[in-house]
């Protein structure tokens, strides 16, 4: 099928990505500002969940110190997975997402967009409560400041795998579901170097490799990923 | 010259042929209604035009900027009726300034629940948000998928005043309807077994 399209008579302006970006970015923002519940959850669910395992194992403080960079990941990532399934459906659902692929704006744009405005309201706040989260489990100041370090560069990571997954999820029935098990073994990667970044700083081992490994995931993931979830958008939307 | 065209359309669901050899034309200061019983495929041959849903083969011909409105009006129930509108606005790249937003709301008959949360309002209002859209937008192209649905008679004479504007401006209309509407199409398209 051909679609032929000529300039455009009576636009205003040209579409662009920054400007899809940005106008999706500002609206998803306000609209979790609106409705708040969603970002609370996740914020509680980390820190509740980061909390109860101390209670389940023991206060053995050398237990805890092993322990603690990857059970504070693992909650992160589930936090992070929780507030997923939002990211395309209600827009699907009420019709946003159409008219954002009319926009003249490019789809990588707006996905991306969407995408930076997750992660705020998830991996960000995560990240900033993981050294508080760190000290219940007796880690040393240099091992929260790299655990946060390896949160800051991992959780987006988790956001972009999460948009694809969730945006091929789109309008399957038991979305849900498909969606643990489309994205939770991707986390695996990211989970496994963002514990080991700290681990290996606990070991007094340099946590350099596996940081520069996140962060080579995370050039990667910001490369590829939105395009993933635009070209799974549009088989959704056909 | 503004103009859309669409020439041996086809369209199929599964197994089923929705339409075939579907071809029109409208040319500036025309409309066509699509007609047909529900199911025929109607909201499908809109979607193709506006390329939101790929043909199985045709070819189509959009000469200018076009606004789609579906059946789901893309209104967040989190947000007012003016932030709604604006975002739209925005998001097509229309500069609409405060004044011009106001006074299309008052003439959607929404300016004392302007500030009101989407959810709060009722069907028809929430259309209602979609014809002060129109009223803003300069697409000369406009793509509706049964527009007066859940109107009242002054919303439904509203869309009419505007649906003569644009045409009277130069632009055209690809509608789905089942109603009558006072401008009378240029043509009509029926589609369906």
């Amino acid at each position: 099928m051909n679609i032929a399209v000529q300039g455009g008579l009576g636009i205003a302006s040209p579409g662009s990505f920054g400007g899809g970006f940005s106008w999706a970015f500002a609206r998803d923002l306000m609209l979790a500002v609106r409705h708040p519940g969603e970002t609370l959850l996740v914020v509680a669910f980390f820190v509740l969940v980061a909390s109860l395992f101390p209670l389940g194992v023991g206060a053995e403080p050398q237990l805890l110190q092993r322990i603690g960079p990857g059970v504070i990941w693992v909650c992160a990532l589930l936090a992070a997975f929780l507030s997923l399934p939002g990211l395309f459906a209600t827009d699907y659902a009420d019709g946003s997402l159409e008219q954002m692929m009319l926009s003249p704006h490019p789809m990588a744009g707006w996905a991306s967009g969407k995408i930076a405005a997750h992660w705020v309201m998830s991996g960000l706040p995560l990240t900033a409560l993981s050294p508080l989260l760190g000290l219940q489990y007796g880690l040393a100041p240099d091992t929260l400041a790299i655990l946060a370090a390896s949160l800051a560069l991992g959780t987006p990571v988790l956001s972009l795998l999460g948009s694809a997954c969730t945006a091929l999820a789109l309008g399957a029935r038991g979305g849900g579901v498909l969606l643990a098990l489309l994205a939770l073994p991707l986390f695996v990667p990211v989970l496994i170097f963002g514990a080991g970044a700290a681990d290996a700083q606990a070991a007094s081992l340099s946590p350099a490799p596996h940081l520069s490994l996140l962060g080579a995931g995370l050039i990667l993931a910001v490369m590829t990923l939105p395009f993933a979830a635009c070209a799974a958008i549009r088989i959704a939307v056909d | 010259m503004t103009l859309l065209e669409g020439r041996g359309l086809a369209c199929s669901r599964g197994v089923a042929t929705l339409f075939r050899d579907v071809s029109f034309r409208i040319g500036a200061g025309e409309w066509l209604a699509v007609r047909g019983a529900n199911g025929s495929g109607k909201t499908t041959l809109l979607r193709c035009v506006a390329g939101l849903t790929r043909a199985d083969a045709g070819d189509i011909d959009r000469d200018g900027d076009f606004i789609y409105a579906g059946h789901l009006a893309g209104i967040k129930d989190d947000l007012s009726a003016e932030e709604n509108l604006v975002g739209a606005l925005a998001l097509r790249g229309v500069g609409a300034g405060p004044q011009a937003i106001g006074a299309a709301l008052f003439e959607a008959g929404l300016a004392e629940r302007r500030k009101l949360p989407a959810r709060r309002l009722s069907a028809g209002q929430r259309r209602r948000i979609g014809l002060a859209r129109l009223m803003l937008d300069p697409a000369p192209i406009w793509i509706l998928d049964e527009p007066l649905t859940a109107l009242d008679d002054d919303a439904q004479a509203l869309f009419a005043r505007l649906l003569a504007r644009q045409l009277e401006r130069g632009g055209l209309a690809l509608i789905a309807t089942h109603h009558a509407l006072a401008p009378a199409p240029a043509h009509e398209l029926r589609i369906g077994p």
